[in-house]
């Protein structure tokens, strides 16, 4: 490695002599190069490799010297590789020169170089070990699902340019420099089953009877579906990413820095955040969709994504349902009927019919999303008198409706059935 | 009105047998007027009608000033005198203008006249000018004898076609001087009272749609799910747990056997999280994972590059639903040994840019069968079923790769309506 200012030479396929910088600058523009400059540009040293006459080779990873081209009068050529995993130069190289060396004056020969360390360890490439792996045809047949003698499948291994040797019961496999990908014995019964042909396999089952099960919050996601489909509602599945704002400011909502999970590397600022409320989704469907006869029902039941300390992964799922009610009038009362239907399908009544047994009811509360008293939360209340925040519903402010380009008035609730479970 | 116009059709029909032309018979009335109450009639069955419609020509702007003044090549004529002197055609522009140009060209293609180096010369001692004369034509009668005239004067837009429309009449099967009040649909009212007995009702026009109910609609994503979910019920699935759509790159990827280094792990394809950052632990068999990338093991040479934990406890938005089978084998290892089938539906996301036919998050199929002795053979039994129940049979399999799979197969459905081979999935 040298400083880049003690680098000089002419790159390949052109005629100035350059330094190091000058190298990067020159590249900074070329197509495929400009995205591997990043790779050293920052490095106090640069890696070159010199010939014995200290004339410059190669400045990996970028480009070779003009000096050292091939050309139709080439009779040597050093084949030589610069990277930083050494397992991934190996197989790279046993590659390279296996399939370069059919070429050879003398084919299937290459001549060996020896790498001196500055540490005075010493290695002689290529490697080209040829490895052996050991299975059984009874192994082999078995994956499959055929039934071969060993021979037979020697014979097939050998249409894989593998070797294999029967010993007995053994059948002792020499896997070639070229390749690397055979990592253990499945590896081998895939190769076999490539040679027998996978449209030839017989196509026998053997499988043993079991039991199906739903998942219970599948289950009961379902119910609640069904339920609001049924009173006439349609059903929207929207994009569980968007925007931060989309999420909060138009929402009228703060952001506490505790709720929402936060994406690294977006392609776009649709993509910030996960959803923490399925109301964002479904005002911007009902957006597009301005040009249909109103009132406008739409729903969801669909996942949200919350912030978790307590779990290893940071953040939990949460199965939410959302309906809205757009249309001339924000008519209230129609959510909120809706409400109680879903309410009723899953045993739980309104205070308003019941005062034992496990109920719910509205606490009128100051929530900016919504119209001022026109906004509540749902309340859980169970059998022991305790309270769970199940949700909101609401008339939405005004404000909120012009960030979401709506020029009608919508009425909505959203809560958490999770506790349902 | 259109009551008393009906009766008028009605009762002209019955005194003079038919109406030869509506036009001529209702002069005043508007022919959508007539129309109406035709239709009506005749939906009735009272009267039958034919429509007839007859063309004529009116004299456009251009054509009135040609009318009056002669057609251009007819001017230009006047123009030239006689003899052979002629007139220097730069004069004939001043005069005339831009008619000079439109009427000289006419001129020289009749032989009228001929051009004489700068000027033009009669040919002819004396013309008729035909234009004029089949636009006075036109004018007195609405129309010409000559069909190649009338195609002359309006490709020279001098003419334009109109239409007028009228009907010849004449009495129905049903057909009776009595306009009787229709009745359109059965109501509680004439149950009781009886008046259905005598009503008459409109004839219905079966032809027709009838009144969308407008009711509640279910997605058709989640349809389609629903379908898959009961053939994987009907074959004896279990349904795994997915709600948890952010997972570490330990179980989304390393305890999957995908290397560190693998381009699905690159900053384009995968989402990685920002806030939480990073897993706050890694279950108790990481180390385990660890030693098989880097030294392999269970016969595995492993992939041989340093493994590293930091890299493993990165949170990404899960790529693929495979991420939560790997967590139902680990649990299933966990208890003594049973079959099992385990299947999800769900959301995955790509960090890729959006287009026509690619969003950054989209639906999963994924099944996975834990069971004895099973082989190559087995699997593409198994998926030969349950593609049949689906309505795809013919399968045919071809090998691929998958870090986590090994044999692993692309699944091929030949499609009729396409006349192509389709992928259908992945397995192994």
């Amino acid at each position: 490695a040298q400083r880049p200012e003690d680098i000089q030479f002419v790159p390949l396929n052109q005629t100035e002599s350059m330094n190091g910088r000058q190298v990067i600058e020159f590249y900074e523009d070329d197509q495929h190069i400009k995205k591997f400059l990043h790779i050293i540009r920052d490095s106090p040293v640069y890696p070159v490799v010199y010939d014995a006459k200290r004339r410059v080779m190669s400045l990996p990873p970028l480009i070779n010297s003009e000096h050292s081209k091939i050309s139709l009068d080439t009779r040597n050529i050093l084949i030589e590789i610069t990277a930083t995993d050494l397992t991934k130069v190996n197989m790279t190289l046993n590659i390279l020169v296996t399939m370069f060396s059919k070429y050879c004056n003398e084919p299937f020969t290459v001549e060996p170089v020896e790498v001196v360390y500055p540490d005075g360890k010493k290695f002689v490439y290529p490697e080209l070990e040829q490895r052996l792996m050991a299975t059984t045809g009874e192994y082999l047949n078995g994956i499959v699902g055929i039934e071969k003698s060993n021979d037979e499948i020697s014979e097939l291994l050998k249409k894989m340019s593998l070797e294999a040797e029967v010993q007995g019961d053994k059948i002792n496999v020499k896997l070639p420099a070229t390749r690397p990908d055979i990592l253990q014995e499945c590896d081998i019964a895939e190769d076999l089953a490539i040679a027998f042909g996978y449209n030839r396999i017989p196509r026998v089952q053997n499988n043993e009877a079991t039991v199906a099960a739903p998942h219970p919050l599948n289950k009961l996601s379902d119910i609640v579906r069904r339920e609001i489909a049924l009173a006439g509602w349609t059903e929207a599945l929207t994009l569980s990413l968007c925007s931060h704002d989309n999420n909060f400011a138009h929402l009228r909502r703060k952001d506490n820095g505790d709720e929402v999970v936060v994406l690294e590397n977006p392609k776009s600022s649709e993509n910030q955040i996960c959803r923490t409320l399925l109301l964002p989704g479904l005002l911007k469907t009902v957006c597009e969709n301005k040009r249909y006869a109103l009132p406008l029902r739409v729903f969801e039941v669909s996942d949200v994504v919350l912030k978790n300390a307590a779990v290893e992964r940071g953040a939990q799922n949460q199965r939410h349902a959302c309906a809205l009610y757009a249309s001339n009038e924000a008519r209230f009362e129609i959510v909120q009927g809706l409400l109680d239907e879903v309410m009723k399908s899953l045993n739980v009544v309104s205070v308003v019919e019941a005062n034992k047994g496990v109920r719910y009811c509205l606490e009128e509360a100051d929530i900016p999303t919504y119209l001022p008293g026109r906004g509540a939360n749902v309340m859980l209340i169970n059998e022991d008198g305790s309270s769970l925040e199940l949700g909101t519903i609401g008339i939405l402010h005004p404000e909120v409706l012009g960030n979401f380009d709506l020029k009608t008035p919508v009425s909505a609730f959203e809560i958490n059935i999770e506790p349902f479970l | 009105m259109s009551e008393e116009l009906k009766l008028t059709i009605l009762k002209k029909l019955d005194s003079e047998g038919s109406i030869e032309d509506t036009t001529a018979a209702f002069k005043g009335v508007s022919e959508e007027v007539v129309l109406g109450a035709l239709k009506s009639l005749e939906s009735q069955e009272k009267v039958a009608y034919v429509t007839l419609t007859t063309e004529f020509w009116t004299i456009e702007a251009e054509g009135k000033d040609q009318l009056e003044n002669g057609s251009y090549e007819a001017r230009i004529f006047e123009a030239v005198p006689a003899g052979s002197q002629g007139i220097a055609i730069k004069d004939l522009e001043a005069k005339f203008g831009k008619v000079a140009k439109l009427g000289q060209g006419k001129c020289l293609a009749n032989k009228w006249v001929k051009k004489d180096g700068d000027s033009l010369v009669r040919i002819a001692d004396s013309i008729v000018d035909q234009v004029k004369a089949g636009l006075e034509t036109v004018h007195a009668t609405g129309t010409h004898p000559s069909k190649d005239t009338i195609k002359d004067l309006k490709r020279r837009k001098l003419i334009k076609a109109n239409k007028t429309v009228s009907y010849a009449v004449s009495k129905g099967a049903q057909f009776s001087t009595e306009l009787k009040k229709q009745a359109t649909d059965l109501t509680m009212e004439m149950m009781q009272s009886g008046a259905w007995k005598s009503a008459e009702f409109k004839k219905f026009n079966f032809k027709s749609l009838g009144v969308n109910p407008n009711g509640g609609k279910l997605h058709p994503l989640m349809k389609v799910r629903e379908e898959f979910r009961q053939v994987f019920f009907e074959t004896g699935f279990e349904e795994m747990p997915t709600n948890n759509f952010v997972e570490s790159s330990f179980w989304n990827f390393d305890a999957l056997f995908v290397p560190q280094q693998h381009a699905a792990r690159d900053l384009q394809d995968t989402f990685y999280l920002k806030d939480p950052a990073v897993a706050s632990s890694l279950p108790d068999f990481w180390e385990t994972v660890k030693d098989v990338h880097e030294k392999g093991g269970y016969g595995s040479i492993g992939y041989r590059y340093p493994w590293s934990e930091d890299e493993a406890k990165r949170l990404v938005l899960r790529t693929h639903t495979t991420a939560v089978s790997a967590h139902m084998l680990n649990k299933l290892a966990q208890g003594p040994y049973r079959p099992a089938k385990y299947f999800s539906i769900d959301r995955v996301y790509r960090n890729e840019t959006v287009d026509a036919t690619h969003l950054a998050e989209f639906h999963q199929v994924e099944g996975v069968i834990a069971d004895k002795n099973m082989s190559l053979g087995s699997l593409i039994a198994f998926l030969d079923m349950f593609f049949k129940k689906m309505g795809m049979s013919d399968l045919r399999f071809k090998p691929t790769y998958n870090p986590y799979t090994e044999p692993s197969m692309e699944i091929f459905s030949y499609h009729e309506g396409l006349g192509k081979w389709l992928e259908l999935g992945n397995s192994g």
